[in-house]
């Protein structure tokens, strides 16, 4: 290494970042969790290395209205026809854990058909797919982190976990956020699914009511006269320190 | 107010229905400035079997060192073809292919500056919440005085480094190993 950089880097003082609070712990599920058999061979055996805060975890991909098209946030309107079943409105807002709405943040969506079928190659599930269900969609917040979709009520469909496994139905959100820090990728239920308690990824989850959050709830405002029921889900993604911690200053050693 | 965040679920083996249509496994658009790069790794479980559902994606700097985020206000320039982000599938063999420039050196806490790396997530069935991971360069001095490589046990070190492959210029090689013998270091944050 030439001298130069060197001695850039002695008179580079950087400002100390506030970094993002980790979720209580029971809150989110482990990696190895035997009764999702697919983590026995797939989740971690080591200890985890805590990364400090730099500016690399307070900065993160952000995506613009550029990347959006007319109907991409309609599931029913991606066909040439509409698509089999019950025809839902799936909308609630995008907070950070301090409350603050997440405005203008990209979320994906994708879920099975009314039949339980993803249109997928490796969905050999004896149900219908329907050529007029594509399945996936994307939105941004607004500026309050109100998100919307509609869409149609996804079916339960059979896996081979274990015996006699059926998941409940479900949408799979993945969002970004404002920093790497706050990418998350989850999943919706629907109130009152007798599945769930068998469901192992939804039990993975330890603290009751942080399960109880991934339901969404039936919500009459939202819901369109003789059109489409409405269902309300919040998501809440990492919160953010007020000030540095002292800790994340140092270099170690 | 504090809010609890929401729970991580896992991605699934339909992921590639939702996340497709963002695949991007070219961050070096023409006219980026930087030496360019192309990272092949194959993503593998505690068997040493193919992971062939995975979604990689990678978050990083340009050549400059800094990041096309608002929260960067470091005195370097930003260029509006390079966004930092790249999303790849691994394929049937578990390998993911990415092409991008080599990223310059971003702060470190405190002071100095990190070595150039990649920030990795990686999302499978059988991941209940994502998996965060960084990627290094071999050959390069600066991974000696990088904060977080030093936070992580010596021995532990090369699987974060990717290494010259098939002696192409510019060609990395960085298997990533979910579980097991020479597992992956993985990261908290």
């Amino acid at each position: 290494m030439t001298s130069r950089p060197q001695n850039l880097q002695k008179n580079l003082r950087t400002e100390a970042l506030a970094g993002y609070r980790k979720p209580d712990r029971d809150t989110q599920p482990d990696y190895y969790y035997p009764p999702y058999a697919s983590t026995v061979k797939r989740s971690p055996s080591q200890p985890l290395v805590i990364l400090p805060t730099t500016l690399s975890e307070v900065t993160g991909p952000l995506f613009g209205y550029d990347v959006i098209k007319a109907n991409d946030s309609d599931l029913t309107k991606q066909g040439n026809g509409d698509p089999i079943g019950e025809r839902i409105v799936v909308s609630g807002r995008v907070l950070d854990g301090n409350a603050r709405p997440v405005a203008n943040t990209l979320i994906e969506v994708w879920q099975a058909n009314s039949a339980g079928r993803y249109p997928h190659r490796r969905d050999d599930h004896n149900a219908p797919v329907d050529p007029n269900f594509p399945g996936c969609g994307r939105t941004l917040t607004d500026t309050q982190g109100h998100y919307r979709f509609v869409t149609i009520r996804p079916g339960e469909y059979p896996w081979r976990n274990h015996y006699n496994a059926w998941r409940p139905a479900h949408i799979h959100f993945s969002l970004f956020g404002a920093a790497f820090a706050t990418r998350l990728v989850t999943q919706m239920y629907f109130p009152g699914d007798p599945l769930l308690e068998y469901d192992p990824m939804y039990t993975s989850i330890p603290n009751e009511r942080a399960r109880q959050r991934l339901v969404s709830t039936f919500d009459w405002e939202t819901t369109i006269p003789e059109q489409a029921l409405g269902y309300k889900f919040d998501i809440v993604l990492r919160g953010r320190d007020e000030t540095p911690f002292e800790n994340d200053m140092k270099l170690p050693g | 107010m504090s809010l609890q965040t929401t729970s991580s679920q896992t991605i699934g083996p339909y992921l590639h229905i939702g996340l497709t249509w963002l695949v991007t496994d070219n961050l070096a658009a023409p006219g980026v400035s930087g030496e360019k790069v192309a990272i092949e790794g194959r993503i593998v479980d505690g068997d040493g079997n193919a992971v062939n559902d995975a979604v990689v994606e990678i978050w990083q700097a340009n050549a400059q060192g800094r990041y096309a985020h608002p929260e960067d206000t470091q005195d370097k320039p930003l260029e509006s073809a390079f966004k930092g982000f790249g999303r790849v599938m691994t394929d049937n063999d578990g390998v993911f292919r990415i092409t991008t420039i080599k990223p310059g050196r971003v702060p470190a806490p405190g002071s100095g500056l990190q070595a150039p790396h990649l920030n990795v997530t990686i999302f499978t069935r059988g991941l209940l919440k994502h998996l965060i991971t960084r990627m290094y360069f071999s050959n390069e001095p600066a991974n000696d005085e990088d904060p977080v490589l030093q936070r992580v046990p010596a021995e532990r070190r090369q699987t974060l480094i990717a290494t010259p492959s098939g002696g192409r210029p510019g060609a990395f090689k960085w298997n990533v190993i979910l579980r097991g013998e020479r597992e992956t270091v993985f990261f908290d944050y």
